[in-house]
């Protein structure tokens, strides 16, 4: 493919331009549009182009075939186990992987290395894997670049899947690039959305960029398989069934010394230390419509079922209910997690100003004329103290 | 020890802003910097040459002709040299095409110890160009390190970032290793270095000098393609809860569930 | 972009705000608000990077950089703290530049490498009582004895004197008062003689301490003697001279901040149901700011490049641009402050400080007065 510019329809109004994401177009001396080398073809400037002066197009060139893609079948997921245990994500891949299958009316398997964990073939199996490929050797205890990306492609290569899943973890994002390079196919990072083109079979792979400012979606036409590292905690999980039949496959690493040129001396769990405010992916603040310190105490609760860490408004600081560590605003720390929850606090603009950029913003207050809730994506009025406690259960009632 | 790092000049992307009414991305006087993770890899390589006199320290980036500015950065913090790959059959490529392309430039430089690159890009956060060139280069690979603990017997100790912790790992050199910004704390460059990297030659070399035919190269050599791409649906204006306390709270455990925030 | 700057320019200045804005947080601006005292940590670094020999050639240890990166240097300091600046500014012209113009190279190896290393304080000891803007008033006097001089005299609002290790000390070696005859000394502050008033309760630029500096019978042998007898008045002109653009520059930095810190609030703080700056009265006011500091600019990077051309003309452009830039960013400030209302009276908000660290900038460096005299005789000649 290719973006073509008909220099004879190019009026050079310059909406291209503008409306390059990539900064890829420019107008030249006769002002006519000039697609640059930062083009990714995403083809926004196709559609903003008021006089269609610009086309997608095909190239024979680039359209060439590398490998007969209809000799690869089957969706498989990467079963990350870490000390024996299966990562969450392996069970969110495996219920997208299912959805995905059952799509293109092909089958779902498991792709498991270690050793001893042969038990976790039930599991994978009970979650939906049709097939699983089990690698037992001491060598793959513990995930090593070298050994994962051999024993893998190897089988790959033997048993020729048409899309391959990882979680985005530490180390799926380590191993994918290496397949993909040992594959020569393209691999889409951190993928929040998948889907089938319902004429073609082929995935269509969603993922932010530009810090999330941008989202782009991604196929992979002429090369297999299709590869996707997969954001955790974003696909929803699969439904154990004990009921469910699978086979297991064993395969038989051929692992020699040159390929393990990495070695583990060893693995350290660390507990989460506490985060602090800036860092914060979830913040839980507390202001003046506490009524009292101790209200700090609920905030605290609320904060910890999050996962997220305390903040306060600079009133409270100034009674001394909680240290100014805490404060978040103008004269506080300024602030950006993903959820701010902010309780019983009107939202003086100097508080405001810290915490207007955060991505999902509650306001929980008594007053409806509160200016928080004309910034807040989501506002409560009540009284905390019934509204909290509600929360924390709704919460609960959901996880269970 | 003679070290490559591999750099990359990106888009500010906090400073990115979208357009609310045409839901576009502005760019106009959104700065290019260095990549952050790829200083913590620069910093790596100058600790190493803190040490080590010795130590020359060469830039590999890939980029339009203006990101010699980024390259001039790096020199001014304390690189020795730099060279931009830089082609018009460069365009479009996706971290395959990409890592060929500088795979096929480090192979030109030929001599090296260890090759550092940051751990991902933040204008396009694939984290995958770094572990890519390496199996291309055919050199073991750590990604994701936060410490580097020793240098011995050709090998290097060092720890690589997990979720939950983090492992030690022993590599055999050359390798390549990705940075994460725990790693280190980036120095800043000095006038000094901003006097003398303005006086430095950085080499521009296309597909030919890295012998990649056209063909081999950017949009023709990537697997992936951008099918379509669009900005994130605007946040619209916010939601007022009705009904009882437990009808809103549970509620806002939906909101938050179908925003994948929790 | 900017006709008389070059990328190298660009990049300083992508250096120096990258250090202003990582290192100088509200934390560490507040403390030296409320101690007076200025992180150690802080001055360091800064010396690491090389802030403090910007003119001084690389043969001699220096950065080699040009008069346009240096005011750039001053700019992006003081736009995040104009004690920074000074902090910075300092070594390269009152302490640094009359040994860089005269010193010889031992005084250069002795005294400018270690300033320029951040090891080394040396303040510059020209204003007296009774001779500020009038130098010709001065009283101090150094008499020759053998191979000796002896110090005597009283002088005020010495930036850095309590504690400089060395001091420039501008004195008479002629008795005669018609004999404009001035001469220049390094005096290392632990000689018998030497001491220091209490260092004065300012208005602003709070974290640099100034004081004065009293010469009683102060003996000093005459390799102290900078250049030659009778080139001191010479001597502190050209260094005043460069410390006139980096005040603009100063001056340039803060009013800049102060306009960004106005074009904010004026965005966030609502009045009659909308943002002040979609009141027309708040946005012409930021539409004069913005114009002015990009004069501000203007003249500054003009007198700045002149000077790098070696142009006879600077002196009255170094003037000009210290003269216009000073005025208008009390002015600037001051409307910021009054854009903030009241918020902008509390120490919470950033526009209090600029307010009062502009204050000194018509005064310090030949104040607004002596550089319309300059002015005028250059453009009446």
């Amino acid at each position: 493919m290719a973006i073509i510019v008909k220099t004879n329809e190019c009026k050079g109004c310059g909406l291209c331009v503008k409306n390059c994401p990539f900064d890829a177009i420019a107008l030249n001396a006769d002002r006519k549009a000039v697609v640059g080398a930062g083009c990714t073809e995403c083809g926004k400037c196709v559609d903003a182009c008021p006089f269609k002066a610009i086309e997608k197009k095909s190239l024979a060139a680039a359209e060439k075939k590398t490998v007969n893609i209809h000799d690869y079948h089957g969706v498989w997921v990467f079963a990350e186990q870490r000390g024996g245990k299966l990562m969450n994500v392996v069970i969110e891949l495996l219920g997208e992987g299912r959805k995905l299958a059952d799509e293109i009316g092909t089958e779902l398997c498991a792709v498991l290395l270690g050793e001893n964990v042969k038990g976790l073939t039930d599991e994978l199996i009970g979650y939906g894997a049709d097939k699983v490929y089990y690698a037992d050797a001491p060598e793959l205890k513990s995930y090593t670049t070298d050994a994962y990306t051999k024993v893998i492609y190897d089988a790959i290569n033997e048993y020729k899947p048409e899309i391959v899943l990882l979680g985005a973890t530490h180390i799926g994002r380590d191993l994918g690039p290496c397949l993909s390079v040992q594959c020569e196919t393209g691999l889409t990072a951190d993928c929040t959305k998948l889907g089938i083109d319902p004429e073609d079979k082929k995935i269509q792979q969603t993922r932010p960029a530009f810090g999330g400012n941008l989202m782009a979606t991604i196929v992979c036409p002429n090369n297999r398989p299709q590869m996707s590292t997969v954001r955790p905690g974003v696909m929803a999980k699969a439904e154990f069934d004990k009921n469910h039949k699978g086979t297991v496959i064993e395969l038989k690493p051929s692992l020699k010394a040159e390929d393990l040129r990495v070695k583990v001396l060893e693995i350290i769990n660390s507990v989460e230390n506490q985060v602090s405010l800036t860092d914060a992916k979830i913040i839980v603040s507390g202001g003046m419509g506490l009524g009292r310190p101790e209200g700090f105490e609920l905030i605290q609760k609320l904060a910890d079922r999050l996962g997220g860490v305390v903040g306060s408004s600079r009133a409270c600081v100034d009674a001394g209910w909680i240290p100014h560590s805490h404060q978040v605003g103008q004269t506080g720390t300024t602030v950006k997690p993903d959820i701010y929850i902010a309780c019983g606090i009107s939202g003086a603009i100097q508080h405001v100003a810290g915490m207007k950029e955060s991505g999902y913003i509650v306001a929980i207050n008594k007053n409806e004329a509160a200016p928080i809730f004309e910034i807040a994506d989501y506002g409560i009025v009540g009284d905390l103290y019934e509204v909290i406690p509600a929360f924390i259960e709704a919460l609960d009632a959901k996880n269970k | 020890m003679k070290i490559i790092v591999c750099a990359k000049q990106v888009p500010d992307t906090t400073e990115v802003k979208i357009d609310p009414v045409k839901g576009t991305l502005i760019r106009d006087g959104v700065p290019s910097i260095l990549n952050p993770d790829d200083a913590n890899a620069l910093e790596a390589a100058l600790q190493i040459k803190d040490a080590d006199p010795d130590t020359t320290v060469t830039i590999v980036s890939m980029g339009p002709p203006q990101a010699t500015e980024m390259i001039r950065e790096c020199l001014a913090m304390g690189a020795d040299n730099g060279i931009l790959l830089s082609d018009r059959a460069f365009g479009g490529a996706d971290t395959i095409a990409t890592s060929s392309q500088i795979a096929a430039a480090i192979r030109k430089i030929a001599d090296y110890d260890i090759i550092f690159a940051g751990r991902q890009a933040i204008d396009g956060d694939t984290a995958q160009v770094g572990p890519q060139i390496a199996r291309r280069l055919g050199l073991p690979v750590v990604t994701y390190v936060q410490k580097i603990r020793e240098f011995k017997d050709g090998k290097v100790i060092v720890e690589r970032q997990l979720e939950d912790g983090y492992e030690v790992l022993e590599v055999q050199m050359p390798c390549l290793l990705t940075a994460v910004k725990e790693l280190n704390t980036p120095r800043y460059m000095t006038v000094h270095g901003i006097m003398d990297a303005y006086k430095a030659d950085i080499p521009v070399w296309n597909h030919d000098d890295l012998g990649l035919a056209p063909e081999c190269c950017g949009l023709n050599a990537s697997p992936t393609q951008v099918l379509r791409s669009f900005t994130p649906a605007p946040k619209g204006k916010g939601e007022m809860a009705a009904g009882s306390v437990k009808d809103m709270t549970e509620t806002l455990v939906d909101r938050l569930n179908e925003k994948h925030l929790i | 972009m900017n006709a008389y700057l070059e990328p190298k320019h660009e990049m300083v200045r992508k250096l120096v705000r990258q250090f202003a804005e990582t290192e100088l947080t509200k934390e560490v601006i507040d403390e030296i608000e409320e101690t007076h005292e200025y992180p150690k940590e802080i001055f360091d670094k800064m010396a690491k990077c090389g802030f403090y020999g910007m003119r001084v050639p690389q043969e001699l240890g220096g950065q080699g950089a040009d008069y346009r990166s240096y005011v750039i240097m001053a700019e992006e300091l003081a736009r995040v703290s104009v004690v920074s600046n000074i902090w910075a500014t300092t070594p390269n012209s009152l302490a640094g530049g009359p040994i860089l113009n005269e010193g010889t190279d031992e005084q250069k190896e002795k005294y400018l490498k270690p300033v320029m290393n951040g090891e080394m304080k040396i303040c510059f000891a020209l204003t007296e009582p009774e001779a500020g803007s009038d130098p010709s008033g001065m009283t101090t006097t150094a008499v020759k004895d053998g191979d000796d001089y002896i110090l005597n005299g009283r002088k005020c609002f010495i930036t850095m004197a309590p504690i400089a290790d060395y001091a420039i000390v501008f004195a008479r070696t002629n008795p005669d008062p018609k004999a404009r005859e001035i001469s220049a000394f390094i005096v290392d502050m632990k000689l018998e003689g030497v001491s220091t008033g209490a260092p004065e309760k300012k208005m602003g630029v709070i974290g640099c301490p100034t004081s004065d500096v009293i010469l009683n019978n102060v003996r000093v042998s005459k390799d102290a003697l900078l250049g030659e007898e009778g080139s001191g008045l010479r001597n502190a002109l050209a260094t005043l001279d460069v410390g006139r653009m980096a005040c603009a520059a100063q001056a340039v930095g803060v009013a800049e901040a102060a306009l960004e810190e106005a074009i904010k609030y004026s965005k966030e703080r609502k009045q009659f149901g909308k943002p002040l700056c979609k009141h027309q009265a708040i946005a012409f006011m930021l539409a004069d700011m913005a114009t002015e500091v990009e004069a501000m600019r203007g003249l500054l990077y003009q007198a700045a490049w002149m000077k790098d051309k070696g142009s006879k003309e600077v002196g009255k452009f170094a003037s000009m641009a210290k003269y216009y830039c000073a005025e208008k960013a009390n002015e600037i400030c001051g409307k910021a402050v009054q854009i903030h209302g009241g918020y902008g009276f509390m120490k919470d908000y950033k526009v209090e400080r600029f307010y009062r660290d502009a204050r000194v900038m018509t005064i310090y460096e030949g104040t607004s007065q002596v550089q319309q005299m300059v002015i005028s005789r250059a453009i009446l000649k």
